[in-house]
């Protein structure tokens, strides 16, 4: 191999394309540094610390704009898609962000690695939506799910955190083994790790005949899987959901699930056409299994974060659907979908964070009884999260979930769209259910008293509803920008 | 532009943002200014009510088509729009909404006692929601308000209910939501087909009109329709939800339930599958008309054991519906005429009714018609209602019931003898439950001690019941107004029916698309 020259150019180019990436790590080293000179009092300034990078991190990124920009060599890149889930991943850290500050100072996490690990594990997840090399993908999403495993088991003097971070951690660590075999396997057939150019090869070298190939593609999805929680690989999700600190949970359920999606939408949108009707068919079943088992689980759940856990199995069986369709319509609609599910689920999971006065059996449903008369601008906030969360018009889930639906019947899925659309009417039953609780069933003599909010967290949930009310009435700009993103990734 | 230019423009929008305004309004109300709440509510409806007056005025009777027609676009690049229209087939509809809401929230002064800044914020709701669904004709903005009616009603039924309100709540949403998301995938076919064949991405529904579908893939995406509006209507054995939906509702929730909402699904019926399906309306017909006829009389009969008041209006309901479906399946313009007329008599009738149950309800705590007997002695004035309102349900001449159900029954006759005959039997089942239980309610020895000291209707009672019975007498009397502003929507609607029918069956159009060939099984 000859020796690379150095070109500073490139660097400088493969640097500005990495922009938010950097000021993400930045960030969180100065929080750990900060950590270390602040008193016991000023932690919470670690927060807004963390707050203004992220902050600083959407201005890169919009500075950087939709034009494409490579990185690296082709290792990365900052194009359409990657600025969308860039936007929704940044948007996700910094309502999160928002939130904890609250939840920081109730729970006791108000420490520098807290941060730290939030912000590293965004940065990890912008790696891995930007990255059009499967190595890329890789380190970004060892680089995301390692802060996550320890911020799940962040309490770390309750058996719930601790089981359900060892739990994730075992079999995520099975799953990132089954994704890196599967992109040695891929390499070994086509000798390259970059996404278009195994793409560009699928025909010349009939790649899908070739069995070493195909179970690589197969081994790639299972890690995927693992990480989006599509059924039969959700098992470890009801746990880790229900033990993580809620406020990591609201994280995990939004972010992970928006980059793991993005780096799935980048390798099945140029290499699936190709690889013929075998691999869609497969996709068919996951999103079939991952949509019903998820439902169906989740009508069985008296524990709040366990209902939103099997709920966030069943929407990323919707998700899924998009990726079936396999078109621009599809992955138009699933980057839509991605934005909204963040933004309706971490607004249901900020409610709930406010109604559960302990962290440990707070969030029994039984908890919510008589809220909603009582504390009216929660019970209606929470109520119009689930109402969307379920589809209902004229909420932004609606909206997604009409236009996944619509791009399956486009590609001729219709039996697929009517399994989803029945699907929905499933979960109204446990999307109604809280609702049933705050307004329906007679109050308690104590209703417990919601945590108040702080200014901060007050900011995230009207955001959050804003954006599900906005995008349920006007979606048309955000629609364009997402099928332009996905124009982008195509060219 | 002045104000009033604007509304000149701008009034079915106007009509459907105002109640929503209302709504908001609310919001900023103290939660126990409870007189306050009312009154800005009643005002509310009564101006909605007053401000559709303007529709009936503008509407020109000669003409076919959509009238005061706005179109704004909405998501363009998928051919998505806001366009509301009325016509003689919705006219009639949108102005027993408008009507009846004003009557029904004056009902609610002494009933609704908890939580009533919520309680008006959702009717108001409600109201932007029903009249949304009957003038839109744009398929994506139709379901959006279609689907919007069920959020405020479940809530309704759930905190201001009966007993067993949560499982008649849960009931009601879970039913026909089901019947509604199949719609949702066959509009989205329908719309992939018509760009297919055009080239055109919309939802405009009168582009739709336009299409020839192939006749396999009517049949299905009448099917999907058929189910969201047969639970909505409902049709039998589709009606399971209604008797608990209405029993546990509040008064208000029963009156706008039977005088709006079912016939949300008989509209439908007539808007949106047999206009677009015409082959598949044509072939469904025999089991629809049976299954109507055998609502009809099984509403009647189920009616006729009943023990609770409300739960035999309920029942009464079904069997009134399946009058408004056999008259929409013959077809010809006495059916359909004397269908729509029926909408609006039943709305009338039966909202009547649920008031007058109401109204007893209020006094006594219970509605079991063993423990009533001789109130016409001590509520006069309550029993001249009721009696009114009971005639114009059964349908004797001189009343509203009368005209709608005759013209329903000539026009099923005109197609098809014996359903018309089978049916005829339901008006007189429907004179047998309704006069026994007058009957014994209102007649005989007063045997329970408790209803001699019952009060008769109070002036602001009377208020509401009054303008209900004089409709009963005008449409009983001189239907012509209603009826004339009918025809021409109608007529050109069978006209066109016949036309679309005979054109499907010619052959399969131009553009065999990948959905036709997926409903032929050769995909």
């Amino acid at each position: 191999m000859t020796p690379i020259p150095f070109d500073q150019a490139a660097l400088v180019q493969g640097l500005y394309s990495i922009l938010p990436e950097l000021i993400l790590i930045a960030t969180a080293i100065a929080v750990l540094l900060a950590d270390l000179v602040l008193p016991e009092i000023g932690k919470k300034r670690l927060c807004h610390l963390g707050i203004s990078g992220t902050a600083t991190a959407i201005l890169a990124a919009l500075s950087l704009g939709p034009g494409r920009i490579d990185g690296f060599s082709g290792m990365i890149v900052h194009d359409g898609m990657g600025l969308f889930v860039t936007l929704t991943i940044l948007a996700v850290t910094f309502l999160t962000l928002l939130m904890a500050t609250g939840y920081s100072e109730w729970e006791g996490t108000q420490k520098g690695e807290f941060y730290a690990l939030l912000l590293f594990s965004a940065a990890g997840m912008l790696f891995m939506a930007k990255g059009t090399d499967l190595m890329t993908v890789f380190l970004g999403l060892e680089t995301m799910s390692i802060p996550i495993y320890c911020l799940v088991g962040f309490h770390r003097n309750r058996m719930t955190s601790l089981e359900g971070a060892i739990k994730y951690f075992l079999l995520g660590a099975f799953a990132s083994g089954f994704l890196l075999y599967g992109i040695a396997l891929m390499y070994s057939a086509t000798g390259t790790t970059k996404i278009p150019a195994i793409a560009g090869m699928i025909g010349d070298l009939r790649l899908f005949a070739n069995p070493v190939f195909v179970v690589g593609v197969g081994l790639l999805l299972v890690g995927f899987a693992f990480k989006v929680s599509l059924v039969p690989f959700h098992m470890w999700t009801p746990d880790a959901y229900q033990g993580a600190p809620t406020v990591v949970t609201a994280f995990m359920a939004a972010g992970v699930k928006a980059a793991a999606f993005a780096a799935l939408l980048r390798v099945t949108l140029l290499t699936f056409p190709a690889l013929g009707p075998v691999m869609t068919n497969i996709l068919w079943v996951l999103a079939f299994l991952t949509m019903t088992v998820g439902n169906l689980s989740a009508l069985l759940q008296d524990n709040l974060k366990r209902m939103l856990a099997y709920s966030s199995i069943a929407h990323a069986g919707y998700i899924l659907v998009g990726m079936v369709a396999g078109d621009v319509a599809g992955g138009q609609a699933a980057l839509f979908y991605l934005l909204v599910y963040a933004f309706m689920n971490l607004g249901a999971f900020g409610v709930i964070m406010l109604l559960a006065h302990r962290e440990d059996d707070g969030y029994d449903i039984g908890n919510l009884a008589g809220i909603g008369f009582r504390y009216p601008v929660l019970g209606g906030l929470l109520t119009l999260f689930l109402v969307s969360l379920a589809g209902i018009p004229p909420t932004a889930g609606f909206v997604g979930k009409f236009y996944l639906f619509s791009a399956a019947v486009k590609n001729g899925y219709i039996g697929l769209a009517v399994l989803g659309v029945l699907n929905s009417a499933v979960s109204i039953y446990y999307y109604l259910r809280p609702v049933v609780y705050m307004y329906m069933l007679p109050a308690p003599e104590e209703i417990p008293v919601p945590r108040p909010p702080r200014t901060a967290f007050s900011l995230a949930l009207c955001a959050s509803a804003a954006v599900v009310m906005v995008l349920g009435v006007v979606p048309r700009s955000v629609l364009e920008f997402a099928e332009r993103s996905v124009l982008s990734l195509l060219m | 532009m002045t104000g009033v230019a604007m509304l000149d423009q701008h009034l079915l929008s106007v009509l459907i943002a105002l109640p929503m305004i209302g709504a908001a309004a609310l919001l900023f109300f103290p939660r126990d200014a409870h007189g306050p709440i009312r009154n800005v509510t009643l005002l509310v409806t009564i101006a909605e009510f007053l401000l559709s007056l303007p529709v009936v005025l503008r509407f020109d009777a000669a003409t076919a088509g959509m009238q005061l027609v706005e179109r704004v676009p909405w998501i363009p690049q998928y051919g998505i729009s806001y366009i509301v229209g009325v016509d003689g087939i919705s006219l009639w509809i949108l102005m027993l909404t408008t009507f009846i809401m004003p009557i029904t929230i004056l009902s609610t002064w002494s009933a609704v006692g908890k939580h009533v800044k919520e309680f008006m914020v959702f009717m108001l709701v409600l109201e932007t929601a029903m009249v949304g669904v009957f003038v839109a004709t744009d398929l994506f903005l139709f379901y959006i308000f279609w689907e919007l009616v069920l959020i405020p009603m479940y809530f309704l039924i759930g905190v201001w209910g009966g007993e067993r309100r949560l499982y008649a709540a849960i009931k009601f949403f879970l039913y026909t939501f089901v019947g509604s998301v199949l719609m949702l995938v066959a509009i989205i076919v329908l719309y992939f087909h018509h760009y297919a064949v055009t080239g055109i991405y919309t939802t405009d529904l009168m582009k739709l009109y336009e299409l020839t579908i192939p006749v396999k893939l009517q049949l299905w995406l009448f099917a999907a329709f058929f189910l969201a509006f047969a639970f909505k209507v409902p049709m039998f054995p589709f009606h399971t939800w209604l008797p608990d939906a209405h029993v546990e509702a509040p008064t208000a929730g029963s009156v706008i339930l039977a005088a709006v909402l079912l016939k949300m699904g008989t509209y439908g019926f007539l808007r949106f599958a047999m206009a677009l399906f015409p082959v598949a309306a044509a072939d469904w017909t025999p089991l629809i008309a049976t299954l109507a006829v055998i609502g009809i009389i099984y509403g009647a009969l189920v009616a006729m054991v009943q023990k609770d008041v409300k739960k035999l209006v309920a029942y009464s309901s079904v069997s009134h519906l399946g009058f408004v479906m056999l008259g929409l399946f013959a077809f010809n313009l006495q059916g359909i005429e004397g269908a729509i007329l029926q909408m609006v008599n039943h709305g009338i009738s039966t909202g009547a009714l649920f008031l007058i149950v109401g109204i007893i309800y209020e006094r006594r705590h219970t509605r079991l018609i063993s423990e009533f007997g001789g109130l016409s002695r001590v509520v006069p004035v309550f029993s001249l209602c009721f009696m009114i309102v009971t005639l114009s349900s059964i349908g004797v001449p001189g009343t509203n019931g009368f005209v709608g159900e005759f013209l329903i029954l000539l026009g099923a006759f005109k197609v098809q003898k014996w359903y018309a005959v089978v049916a005829a039997t339901g008006v007189i089942f429907a004179a047998v439950y309704m006069l026994r239980m007058f009957q014994r309610v209102m007649f005989g020895k007063i045997t329970n001690e408790e209803n001699l000291r019952l009060a008769d209707m109070n002036g602001r009672e009377v208020a509401y019941m009054i303008p209900l019975l004089l409709f009963i007498l005008w449409i009983g009397v001189y239907p012509q107004p209603f009826l004339r502003r009918m025809d021409a929507s109608v007529n050109a609607f069978v006209t066109r029916f016949e036309a679309k029918k005979q054109a499907a069956l010619a052959g399969s159009p131009a553009g065999e698309t990948l959905l036709v060939r997926y409903f032929d099984g050769k995909k």
